[in-house]
């Protein structure tokens, strides 16, 4: 839509057009600020722990799962030096074999959210796919943090009372 | 030829005082737009819709993607 606008704008006598052809998505991805009746509601990143625990590929599965259970965890993010997802350590694959490495262990591929993903979306997704944890990442891949479902349903469930409160 | 560029452009552009249009029906505008854009969805743009736009300054249009 946006490359029709600005041949059109060329064609009213504007001379110096550009097309940012990544749009909106790409500037809420950067997690730069937006105005607008969204604005002010919870996105991913608002509701996402930042504190999550990670690891990588090649450590001990044992050394994760005592780390994550120290720091009152039950879930961890595989990452590469780049702070790139690689996979997802759930409560099930933490409680695996503790000698074997991290990279047989884990779930590759998990699915990321956006940082700017509405949290009634979020939640709505992690229950219909019974989604205990998911990472949020930039539009690069990089972890930002990780969504629990309790923390999800719980601020979608508020934002419902909200609504309700306003409708009265 | 208008010119694709990438957010960092955007950034630059916008501080050196270009106009930012978010072509995107209005709708959608309310709900989300990038700071500072002004609202002129794709079908409105003809020389009545552009009047507020300065021909001497550097535009940037966008919308959700390149798709």
């Amino acid at each position: 839509m946006s490359p029709r606008a600005a041949w059109r704008l060329e064609t009213l006598g504007f001379m110096n057009v550009y097309d940012y052809k990544d749009g909106k998505l790409d500037w809420m991805a950067a997690g730069f600020p937006m105005e607008g009746t969204n604005a002010e509601r919870p996105r991913a990143a608002d509701v996402a722990r930042k504190d999550v625990v990670t690891c990588r590929l090649d450590e001990r599965l044992g050394d994760v799962s005592a780390r994550a259970a120290a720091a009152g965890w039950e879930a961890a993010v595989v990452v590469n030096e780049e702070r790139v997802v690689l996979g997802l350590l759930r409560k099930k694959e933490l409680a695996g074999e503790p000698g074997q490495p991290v990279e047989g262990a884990m779930r590759p591929g998990p699915s990321t959210f956006r940082r700017y993903v509405a949290i009634t979306e979020m939640a709505a997704f992690m229950t219909d796919h019974n989604l205990d944890s998911s990472p949020i990442t930039t539009s690069d891949g990089r972890l930002t943090g990780l969504v629990l479902k309790e923390d999800a349903v719980r601020v979608a469930h508020e934002l419902g009372h909200e609504s309700e409160e306003k409708v009265l | 030829m208008p010119r694709e560029i990438e957010r960092a452009e955007v950034r630059r552009l916008l501080d050196e005082g270009a106009q930012l249009v978010e072509v995107l029906p209005s709708e959608e505008f309310k709900e989300d737009h990038l700071p500072g854009a002004i609202s002129i969805p794709l079908r409105h743009i003809d020389a009545e819709g552009v009047s507020a736009l300065d021909k001497n300054r550097p535009v940037i249009v966008y919308c959700w993607d390149s798709a």
